[in-house]
């Protein structure tokens, strides 16, 4: 099972024809993940890597292929316009990679996505990972960038604003021998398709994902929201940590949403909503896997 | 990034959003040419810098306030002289103070009442909304502490935008009315869209005033832009003052590090921001003060790797570095390479410890131990706070 998408996701990618683009499809494909079709206005008829046809149009691509999921890839000013294709092309989930996308861009797509059956994770994210059966779990699905062989497959789902931290946990769950059934990370701007809560409920609904970990950060309410919700509704473990507790207020920290504007987005708060849900609060980022399996009774 | 006053002036005059007049000056003479086209209306003289506490700070040659009330035109010229290209010390610049190179005068209005206005971008619903409040001029986190009815919010459609009765409503729980409710509403609605046209992420006036000869001004104003934004709008970042700022914040910004400085002693060096953020913790956990905020982002060059060691290096309170990479895609060995390199041309004055994990890895540590240079290698995260925080101690 795992969550929003398994080996038979047919992918596309937005963008696949300038590096970071081109790139990061390469390493899908190595993956084994089902990499249909690629779009660049301008370069339709073209084929990336000698096999998957490269449309003008997301309408084309999906029409041609089938292709039910996307990554984007598109540079910060054209980024909006490649979300709203999708969504007008019935793409089910779309997954932004680009990072700098204005926030205002970002507000009117979300209302023009509402009622759409299209879902959005990201942007400023580094996509999701359902690992494969295969060797260095080789076979799954990976859309956007995150490393595929430090994944492993199994039942910890994993949710994260933060990629290297994604990381980070994932490749400590694996170390001690944990697999992960999907990955997702939800990305670090303050406006975004996916919340926290979002990807829970789906864990807690998905019969294949039997922990979880969820990595917040300092800016914002959204991982308290998902710890209250948690604490009424989930009924699997969850271990969580919240970066940025050294984080002076004010400052932005690289994410455009890690900052601090009140008292109730400190890292300190937030940590102590999430202890209260339920939550085994990870003392230092170094005890992420290590936390949740204690709770778990591993 | 922020903007001075008088630069905050020129968008609301853009935008026609009515504020007390006023004009900037880099020279005392252009200071009593303004004093003199505004002639009869009560003037006042406001040192330019980024920082608040101005009125009550003082000059480093011994000039007292960075503001004044002026009399004359020569009085402006004679209180610019003490002002410009002087050190302003407040409460908000530290010791160091700011250098002020601009000054304005403005008119000193009377107020009748001082009002909060705010447009913020609101994270939770994805949508601007406007804050109010008849408790103008303090604190609006008090307020909102003391008396949270006194705080009036107004959510706006992302699409359809600022609605009249939307106006209206705000306008009646300020109780403004007749002309001034009018005059308001004119002003709220070209807020908004200088707020949507110049890709605000938050515009505070504090306080919009009345006054006793029956107008609505804004009289003090802060600005947040959208980072993200700024590449729609040269205007804004023809605006931006690399002197107010950190200038080690201006060199990282040079080479697309993303740096912020902190007071500790213990800088870092991490690739992707929750990383980055997660490392200065477990310093702090461990015992020690981060000394820097440092996200090399996702695929650092050699070139950036060196300038991020010259950036830490040039703080003279660093008295240890730990590096710690998550090298997903990335070659543990190309980091490791670009750390001999940055190294070896900066020097090695004090203690360096390297984690590095992920693709290659091994190679990257053996690479790092063959260089020869002191540097300490750490297997996780815990592991190289604990052995940096040591090695400083």
């Amino acid at each position: 099972m795992a969550i929003l998408v398994d080996e038979n996701t047919k992918l596309l990618v937005q963008g696949i024809t300038g590096s970071f683009g081109a790139r990061h499809a390469s390493l899908s494909l190595d993956y084994g993940t089902k990499l249909v079709a690629g779009v660049t206005p301008g370069k339709g008829g073209q084929k990336f890597a000698d096999f998957v046809p490269i449309f003008d149009t997301v309408a084309q691509a999906v029409n041609e292929t089938g292709a039910t999921a996307s990554a984007i890839f598109v540079p910060p000013p054209f980024a909006a316009d490649a979300i709203l294709e999708c969504v007008d092309a019935g793409v089910e989930l779309v997954v932004a990679i680009t990072e700098g996308i204005p926030v205002m861009d970002m507000m009117r797509v979300k209302e023009a996505m509402k009622g759409s059956k299209s879902r959005l994770i990201g942007p400023n994210c580094p996509g999701l990972v359902t690992p494969g059966r295969g060797e260095k779990s080789h076979g799954g699905c990976r859309i956007g960038i995150a490393p595929g062989y430090i994944h492993k497959r199994g039942n910890v789902g994993v949710v994260s604003r933060s990629g290297t931290l994604t990381y980070e946990a994932v490749w400590q769950l694996t170390q001690l021998g944990y697999g992960q059934s999907t990955c997702v990370g939800i990305g670090g701007d303050p406006i975004n398709g996916t919340s926290h809560l979002d990807v829970l409920q789906m864990f807690n609904e998905d019969p294949e994902t039997e922990a979880i970990i969820m990595i917040g950060e300092i800016g914002g309410t959204a991982e308290v929201e998902a710890a209250r919700w948690a604490k009424e509704n989930c009924k699997k473990p969850i271990a969580g940590f919240i970066a940025g507790a050294t984080a002076p207020p004010g400052r932005r920290m690289g994410h455009a949403g890690a900052i601090v504007g009140g008292e109730e987005d400190t890292a300190q708060a937030k940590k102590r909503i999430l202890a209260e849900c339920g939550i085994a609060v990870a003392e230092t980022p170094s005890d992420m896997a290590k936390t949740l399996l204690e709770l778990w009774g591993k | 990034m922020n903007i001075h006053e008088y630069q905050a002036k020129e968008l609301f005059d853009r935008f026609q959003v009515p504020s007390p007049i006023g004009k900037v000056a880099s020279t005392p003479e252009e200071a009593a040419a303004a004093a003199k086209e505004f002639a009869g209306a009560k003037l006042v003289i406001k040192a330019q810098v980024h920082a608040g506490g101005r009125g009550k700070g003082h000059f480093k040659n011994g000039f007292q306030g960075g503001v004044h009330l002026i009399e004359s035109p020569e009085q402006a010229a004679e209180f610019a002289g003490k002002m410009l290209n002087e050190t302003l010390v407040t409460v908000q610049t530290g010791e160091a103070g700011k250098v002020v190179r601009k000054v304005m005068v403005a008119e000193a209005v009377d107020i009748t009442h001082e009002y909060y206005l705010a447009i913020l971008m609101d994270r939770s619903t994805s949508r601007p909304v406007i804050v109010a409040s008849t408790e103008g001029g303090m604190s609006i986190e008090d307020v909102a502490h003391n008396t949270p009815e006194k705080i009036i919010r107004q959510f706006v459609h992302p699409i359809l935008g600022l609605q009249a009765y939307e106006i209206r409503k705000l306008a009646a729980a300020l109780n403004l009315h007749g002309d001034l409710a009018k005059q308001f509403g004119k002003l709220l609605s070209n807020l908004y869209k200088l707020f949507i046209s110049l890709d605000c992420s938050m515009l505070e006036i504090n306080p919009l005033v009345t006054t006793p000869d029956g107008r609505v001004l804004a009289l003090d104003a802060k600005f947040g832009f959208d980072d993200n934004s700024l590449f729609r709008h040269p205007e804004i970042v023809a605006m931006r003052d690399k002197e107010e700022e950190d200038p080690r914040e201006v060199a990282a910004s040079e080479y697309d590090l993303n740096y912020i400085g902190l007071d500790g002693n213990i800088a870092c060096l991490v690739n992707g921001a929750g990383l980055a953020m997660a490392t200065m913790d477990i310093i702090k956990h461990y015992g020690g003060e981060p000394a820097n905020f440092l996200d090399v982002g996702g695929g650092a060059s050699k070139e950036q790797v060196t300038a991020a060691f010259k950036i830490i290096l040039g703080d003279p309170n660093v008295k240890g570095i730990l590096i710690n990479i998550f090298g997903g895609i990335m070659d543990c060995n190309v980091i490791a390479e670009g750390v001999i390199a940055a190294a070896k041309e900066t020097g090695l004055p004090i203690p360096l410890v390297v984690r590095l994990e992920g693709n290659n890895v091994e190679m990257g540590k053996a690479t790092l131990k063959a260089s020869g240079l002191n540097i300490v290698s750490a297997d996780t995260m815990s592991d190289g706070a604990q052995k940096i925080v040591a090695a400083v101690a």
